[in-house]
């Protein structure tokens, strides 16, 4: 490996650092990027230089270097390839360097996504090492977490991918998705440290990605799938916007009221705050007034969430749980926001055998956008444009008038005859 | 040389998905698992959750730069070993989340974060760590360096988020083009291109599927050419909305400009269910400069918003919530930003933002 190449290019803008004196420097002088030294937010540039004077790798001089063009020039400079490791299809997203000749430290710098355990729940012992693999092959830098979900391990040379991914695999750690396949999925915190819960969604997350594990790796779809498992309608994933099959626990019976801490609520915040902060913000007016206190019409209720957030000691979902199934969420290119819009009202999600069921329509789900979406069409996509009758129809759902803010309010349509 | 198939190779490699999670939760929390009762927030920062059991869980949340290094994420492991019996949690904006059955633990844990330079807040009615996207570090198609505009834009609203004082809580995204990967939130920072893609000629034949570009293009502005005896494309300017979703498919379709990949900046966009149904964003300015390495323009505008409804949301009104009640005239006169005939939707549905009404506001 090269060594200290170019660490005494220490000019006239390199001695405001604070970390040691001009001549020791390892790293080149960046003066755009110090800047975002300054200021008490945490700053990713202080992180990096710190890592990058204390492991000397010459990698991390060469992206400090190459960032620091990117921010003089307003322009990126990383181009992708192919890298892989045996057997999979993706994980790896190859970054080779377009101004090599320039700055050829990091002529390569490609990053790993690594799925990590559902809810993001950790133990030290997994990070560590995670981290400790990563510095022996990487360049240690790494992001927790991108914005599909995985842990990105940032910045590695092709030669040393293989062995990197072996040693994670060992400790159980495996690739994320990328390309036109099954991606890696979000779940928020969930049963694990959550009253509004609805469903196990760490199990079915855990489940349902191991389900999928081979079209994760091997993609071959017309584009990329993205679950996400909410465990109630706050959706604290976004997944009705940022997934194509969203996961959201609900309920179907009354909320559950605690009458004597409804009580101590009204004691302590009165009953303006009862009816400006809590009835009359139901969007569907369920709740009146009723003897000082509350009244729920759980006819009208549309499990909103906002009542539950307001008074969490006093209301909690009903008892008879499950999950809503919402499909067609993604973000802006190419048609515009896509929002996810609901496919199932309603689905039992306690046990294996739920799992298994929910697992069997997804297949369906999948098969059917397999066989009629175009390439690069996200299922959305699909189902607008072939129609949600239509897509309803060819896996075998029910019609549901959930499925609809209203009726249609055109007459253009044959019906059997 | 194909180093990935070589023969000493002993590891076979088990696909076994997502890491488990199970030996990753505390004991408390296995314990209470499905059964909480509720949570409350004693300070900002700080949610305290209590068991049917009567058990009780404290959770410190911390703001990280996301752009992380392994040095950090073994100072985070600190913590956790000192005062979580080696627990912890990240959430989906980027914080991280120390989880102790011990409250005496809560105090020292604050002081320590806060010692070590993270900020303890981002619970409840704040401003959040930002959701957003790699920029130029890493990512192959972005016009600026989200981290570098999230760290500007963070040090201005730091106060926002160790302080619970907002009408409800502010979600904040950062996206480096137009695919918005940062995602829909309460005000959103996200590139806008403002010129049609500039074409390689030279390259395009060799490192582009022609008809995969053709295809990508939402309004059929792409049409095959031949230019010095090679083939290529050509955009029809006149159509082309400076989306960049050819750029993806043909990166000799340059879509990015040092000086004409602008920000724009959207407001309203909310995921959550309560109350209202989840919304959309809607584009409130745009043209403002890409200005690393601190973008004060930006940083400015989101500034604006921020302080307008910190002074006007009602309690539990989210950004988009209060724009509803106030209306888009008294949003633009109390932001000070300009509605101009580039926000006036010209794409599919357009007329679904029309005001189809006599609803109007003097």
């Amino acid at each position: 490996m090269e060594e200290n190449k170019g660490a005494s290019a220490c000019g006239s803008h390199g001695c405001s650092h604070s970390n040691g004196g001009c001549g020791e420097k390892f790293l080149n002088p960046t003066p755009m990027l110090d800047e975002l030294e300054k200021g008490p937010w945490p700053s990713f540039v202080s992180g990096f230089k710190t890592l990058a004077e204390r492991t000397k790798k010459p990698m991390l001089r060469g992206v400090m270097d190459q960032l620091e063009y990117s921010y003089n020039t307003k322009m990126g400079y990383w181009k992708g390839g192919l890298v892989t490791v045996d057997g999979y299809g993706a994980g790896v997203i190859t970054r080779y360097s377009m101004i090599k000749d320039k700055i050829p430290e990091a002529a390569e710098f490609h990053t790993m996504r690594i799925q990590p355990p559902p809810g993001l729940h950790y133990n030290t012992a997994m990070l560590r090492e995670l981290c400790d693999i990563w510095e022996e092959y990487g360049s240690g830098m790494l992001t927790l977490h991108g914005q599909t979900g995985d842990i990105m391990l940032q910045g590695i040379d092709e030669a040393n991918v293989q062995e990197c991914f072996d040693k994670l695999n060992e400790k159980g750690w495996d690739l994320g998705g990328a390309g036109a396949g099954m991606r890696t999925a979000v779940s928020c915190a969930g049963p694990a440290r959550c009253e509004q819960a609805c469903y196990d969604n760490l199990e079915l997350h855990l489940h349902a990605l191991r389900h999928f594990v081979g079209q994760l790796h091997r993609p071959e779809w017309n584009y990329k799938i993205k679950f996400k498992f909410s465990g109630c309608p706050n959706d604290c994933t976004n997944a009705i916007m940022r997934s194509d099959l969203a996961v959201i626990g609900t309920w179907k019976d009354a909320i559950q009221v605690d009458e004597v801490a409804v009580k101590e609520w009204i004691e302590e915040k009165g009953v303006d705050a009862l009816v400006n902060q809590v009835i009359n913000l139901c969007p569907t007016r369920a709740i009146s007034l009723e003897d000082g206190g509350m009244k729920i019409d759980t006819r009208d209720c549309v499990r909103c969430m906002h009542c539950l957030n307001a008074m969490p000691k006093a209301l909690s979902p009903g008892k008879e749980r499950g999950i809503s199934l919402l499909m067609g969420g993604k973000n802006t290119l190419k048609v515009g926001v896509n929002m996810g819009s609901l496919i199932i009202p309603f689905m039992k999600m306690e046990t294996e055998e739920d799992r298994e069921k929910f697992m069997e329509l997804v297949e369906e789900i999948i098969d059917w956008w397999d066989d009629n979406g175009l390439d690069h069409e996200r299922i959305g996509e699909t189902i607008e444009r072939v129609g949600l009758r239509q897509f309803l129809d060819g896996v075998g759902l029910d019609v549901d008038i959930n499925q609809v803010s209203r009726p249609r309010d055109n007459p253009y349509f044959k019906a059997k005859y | 040389m194909n180093i990935m198939s070589s023969p000493e190779r002993t590891w076979k490699t088990i696909e076994s998905g997502p890491h488990t999670y199970k030996e990753a939760l505390h004991p408390v929390v296995i314990n209470n698992y499905g059964k909480w009762k509720y949570h409350e927030i004693p300070r900002p920062g700080v949610l305290k959750h209590v068991g049917e059991s009567g058990d009780t869980l404290f959770t410190v949340r911390a703001g990280t730069p996301r752009q992380d290094t392994v040095d950090m994420v073994r100072q985070l492991c600190d913590i956790a070993d000192r005062y979580c019996d080696g627990h912890l949690r990240f959430t989906v904006r980027n914080n991280v989340e120390f989880l102790t059955p011990n409250g005496e633990n809560v105090e020292p844990m604050i002081r320590d974060l806060e010692a070590m330079g993270f900020p303890v807040g981002g619970a409840g009615n704040c401003v959040s760590s930002v959701s957003h996207t790699q920029g130029w570090l890493h990512c192959d198609i972005p016009a600026t360096d989200a981290s570098g505009v999230v760290k500007s834009m963070m040090d201005t609203l730091y106060n926002e988020f160790k302080h619970m004082e907002m009408p409800n809580k502010v979600r904040l995204s950062t996206s480096c083009c137009s695919i918005n990967c940062g995602g829909q939130a309460d005000i959103a920072v996200v590139v806008k291109h403002t010129r049609p893609p500039r074409i390689n000629h030279d390259h395009l034949s060799m490192i582009c599927e022609l008809p995969k570009a053709v295809a990508r293009c939402p309004v059929a502005a792409i049409r095959p050419t031949v230019v010095n005896g090679k083939r290529s494309l050509m955009v029809d300017e006149a159509k082309c909305i400076c989306c960049g979703a050819c750029f993806g498919a043909c990166p000799a379709m340059e879509i990015n400009h040092p000086e004409h990949s602008k920000f724009a900046i959207w407001v309203g966009g909310k995921n959550s269910n309560a109350r209202s149904k989840p919304s959309t964003m809607s584009i409130v300015a745009h043209n403002l400069p890409n200005n690393p390495p601190r973008w004060p323009e930006v940083t400015d505008a989101v500034g604006r918003i921020l302080t307008a409804y910190k002074a006007g949301g009602r309690p539990w009104e989210r950004v988009g919530e209060w724009i509803n009640r106030i209306g888009w005239k008294r949003f633009f006169e109390e932001t000070g930003l300009t509605f101009d005939e580039d926000m006036i939707d010209s794409y599919r549905h357009a007329r679904t933002t029309f005001n189809q009404s006599a609803h109007v506001r003097f």
